[in-house]
């Protein structure tokens, strides 16, 4: 009778709870969405930077053409004359979801235009990202910890900064499509079901079709897998959740145009391959040591090594000479630069020239994640106690995405998700820690006499403890490594307790239990901890990464200036010139040129021939004759450049000049760049005297000249 | 040295013989499996060896797929194992489900990519 009823209540106290957890994703989604508003409140629903254009125009095409004009898609409107092949040069998925969203609200006869979409796609999607936190902190460490992360990730800078309301580039899709993977491949590594694997697979093709960081996945994985084989945690679950991964991934990525066969060739596939075949020896020999006796067992070790040894150095000698003959050993440029950060400045100045490429300094770190920062060591000593397959994958993770954020400033957009993974479980059990206390301390005050006291049990001293010590030991339990029996263990090990002397149980609770007063003020402290994040982080989206780069404000002392010249420079340029006009100008700005002025352009922010790029970085640095002849060869009518000086604008065409000089003197040798750190050659129109470098605060020479072969035709 | 060494070959080849015959047997026809989409597979790259690799896509898939229902069939074979403690809960309905599901799933990659 007391049992049911107990058993009843606790049904009663988990269905609340279930409620309460959902009640409160709803919130952590709404919160992601809203907090990532603020520049279509403060400026317009626009859409902002330079890639985010280039994405807009390929959803617009998709849209108004369907999905096989786009597949097949060559673009003669930009990298003139050679064109480009879209279809076979994007990463599909962002443009693909927003079509399809589109498509679907339209079929619902809600009329949103595509521009509207897209701008929304990225917060839509973090509202995802956060439910998706939720599922994989909960596999690692529990329903608590993943709340808390959830929350935490909804509102953390880094990841603010690369999906505000207009930020429509792959990783708004790409950070929701990476932790899905990651939560389905740690549900089937606690499961060890088929069905997650299949879904596991089709997450990881969302995310190759999404952003060319899913390399990053499908080399984590693999060193998680041989992480366990190595520390001695193998077990058949493992080989489910990778071997099919492999499989299934590798096919399912060699279908996406972009990567085709490059996930078969390319040195960043090889790793899956090698623990794959790794796998299946150890495999192998697992079920061969089941079958036989432990002394044949020895005798087939010793047989197996020494005729193995030689066939595996054979293998072995013929890969490393496969590898070696070619340059670069099979790596890519971007992944050389990842892992030997000084690669890019030595031998492809592009790569090296974006700023996003470029190594974070310290207190960007505390900008980006902030108080989580200090709780992610927390996070990864929780994790060790106890160690679990999947507690090891999310340490593995945070290692790794540390290094690479080291490495590249843009990837600590990677490192986002594991830091607030961490910090949810850190934060999680220390809340766990300092309510229990509270709740121990605060019955033992009331006097154990209270019999009815939150548990409803009778009045007796030892069911007390034991209801007490149940919470314990279903706290405990949380963190076993396999949740298939979870509810059958929990009754056995219930019932084990009841069955336990009150000693035995007094000792238990005075070590799991904290003074009343340091753990109010602790509670405190960690509440007030939360404050300060949130204030910080809903700062750093309004100030810091609302502000679209088309729409530019200054204050001058007249008060707030709102700039719009880059769009009133393209509009001019649609409604002026003719539509086979080809415009020149610095790579940052083909993309917005060809989506919004909807001219042909001879570089954009594709950067895949450097050739051509360099072509104009001479032009741009030339003598007016030599420029003149340049871009005539080019059929180029328009040159567009930018100029900040007069109102202060850093990042103009000043100052992105020197690497015009250097890209063009990596191909053409007669540029060299000793001659302009001197004197600077420019090609810009006579300003009223304020060429003035903001970045390196000199005066620029040679101002006032006549332009010869040039004709300025408009001046913002 | 090379004598005993033959003569430990010949005793483990006896031992792991005596061994396997124990085995269930539908998880040697599952076994059996295997081995033919492994052979199959082989068949596939010696082919190639010899006639080139022209259509790499044909070549891919068709090779993958063969590994591809090797690897599920061991999945398979895992599972419905009556010896293995992990899964004596799973009924062997499910994971036949699993595994058809995963290779409809597999088959539909495959044949896009064929070519």
């Amino acid at each position: 009778m007391a049992a049911a009823a107990k058993a009843g209540e606790a049904t009663l106290r988990h269905a609340f709870g279930n409620v309460l957890s959902f009640f409160i994703l709803l919130l952590i989604g709404v919160l992601a969405f809203s907090i990532r508003l603020f520049s279509v409140i403060k400026y317009e629903s626009v859409i902002h930077e330079f890639d985010p254009y280039f994405n807009y125009r390929v959803t617009q095409f998709l849209t108004k053409n369907g999905i096989y004009d786009f597949w097949n898609w060559f673009d003669d409107r930009t990298w003139y004359p050679l064109g480009r092949v879209i279809g076979g040069t994007v990463y599909p998925g962002l443009t693909l979801t927003a079509g399809t969203i589109w498509w679907l609200l339209n079929s619902l006869n809600i009329p949103l235009s595509v521009e509207t979409v897209c701008v929304f796609t990225a917060p839509i999607f973090s509202a995802f990202a956060s439910w998706a936190t939720y599922l994989l902190t909960k596999e690692v460490k529990g329903a608590g910890a993943g709340l808390t992360a959830a929350a935490l990730l909804a509102m953390v800078p880094s990841y603010i900064s690369r999906s505000v309301a207009g930020s429509y580039d792959n990783e708004a899709v790409a950070i929701f499509a990476l932790i899905i993977t990651f939560y389905l491949y740690i549900k089937t590594l606690n499961t060890g079901s088929l069905f997650y694997a299949t879904l596991n697979a089709i997450a990881y093709f969302y995310m190759v079709c999404s952003w060319g960081g899913y390399t990053f996945i499908i080399n984590l994985i693999p060193m998680h897998v041989l992480l366990c084989i190595v520390t001695g945690r193998y077990s058949s679950r493992l080989y489910i959740a990778y071997a099919p991964l492999v499989v299934l991934g590798t096919l399912l990525a060699a279908l996406v145009p972009v990567v085709g066969f490059n996930a078969v060739m390319t040195s960043e596939h090889f790793a899956s391959f090698l623990v794959f075949i790794i796998l299946h020896v150890v495999a192998l020999v697992y079920y061969i040591k089941g079958i036989l006796s432990p002394k044949m067992f020895k005798v087939a070790v010793t047989l197996v090594v020494s005729v193995g040894l030689v066939v595996c150095c054979a293998v072995i000698a013929i890969l490393v000479a496969l590898v070696a003959s070619s340059p670069t050993k099979g790596w890519s440029g971007r992944s050389l630069s990842l892992l030997d950060p000084t690669y890019a400045s030595k031998y492809i100045p592009i790569i090296a020239s974006v700023s996003e490429h470029q190594p974070p300094t310290w207190p960007s770190y505390f900008m980006d994640i902030n108080v989580l920062a200090f709780l992610v060591p927390a996070g990864i000593i929780a994790c060790f106690l106890p160690l679990s397959d999947a507690s090891s994958f999310v340490v593995l993770y945070i290692v790794t995405s540390v290094y690479f954020s080291g490495v590249m400033v843009r990837l600590m957009l990677v490192f986002a998700p594991a830091a607030c993974i961490m910090s949810g479980i850190a934060l999680s059990q220390a809340f766990d820690v300092f309510t229990r206390s509270i709740k121990f301390q605060l019955l033992r005050i009331l006097g154990f006499s209270e019999a009815d006291a939150g548990d409803g049990s009778s009045a007796n001293v030892v069911p007390e403890n034991d209801a007490v010590k149940v919470d314990k030991s279903e706290e405990t339990i949380k963190e076993r490594p396999s949740r298939k029996n979870k509810k059958k263990e929990k009754e056995q090990m219930e019932k084990a307790q009841a069955e336990k002397t009150s000693a035995k149980s007094k000792t238990e609770k005075r070590l799991l239990v904290l003074p009343m007063e340091l753990s109010v003020i602790g509670l405190l402290l960690l509440v007030f901890m939360g404050a300060f994040y949130v204030v910080h982080c809903v700062w750093a989206a309004a100030e810091a990464y609302s502000a679209p780069s088309i729409v530019l404000t200054s204050y001058t002392h007249e008060g707030l200036h709102v700039f719009d010249d880059f769009r009133e420079a393209y509009a001019w340029l649609r409604h002026n010139t003719e539509v086979d006009d080809k415009v020149a100008s610095w790579w940052d700005y083909g993309y917005q040129t060809t989506a919004m002025a909807n001219r042909t352009v001879i570089v954009d922010n594709n950067t895949w021939n450097n050739t051509h790029i360099a072509t104009v970085g001479t032009a741009m640095s030339s003598p007016e004759k030599a420029a003149w002849e340049i871009f005539n060869s080019l059929d180029v009518k328009y040159v567009l450049v930018v100029f900040g000086g007069l109102v202060g604008y850093p990042s103009d065409d000043i100052n992105k000049f020197l690497w015009m000089v250097r890209i063009g003197g990596g191909v053409f040798p007669h540029i060299k760049e000793p001659d302009y750190l001197v004197g600077l050659l420019l090609l810009f129109v006579e300003t009223d005297g304020k060429g003035f470098d903001r970045v390196r605060r000199t005066e620029i020479g040679k101002k006032y000249f006549k332009l010869t072969h040039f004709e300025e035709v408009r001046q913002s | 040295m090379a004598r005993s060494t033959g003569k430990d070959a010949q005793a483990l080849f006896h031992s792991l013989r005596s061994a396997y015959a124990a085995t269930p047997t539908t998880l040697k026809i599952i076994d059996l499996y295997v081995g033919f989409a492994v052979f199959t597979a082989l068949i596939q790259v010696v082919y190639m060896a010899i006639v080139g690799s022209f259509p790499f896509n044909s070549f891919l898939s068709g090779v993958l797929s063969c590994v591809g229902t090797a690897v599920l069939a061991v999945c398979l074979r895992i599972q419905v194992n009556k010896d293995n403690k992990e899964f004596k809960d799973l009924p062997p309905e499910r994971a036949f489900a699993d595994f058809v599901l995963c290779n409809l799933v597999l088959h539909l990659v495959i044949m896009n990519f064929l070519g």
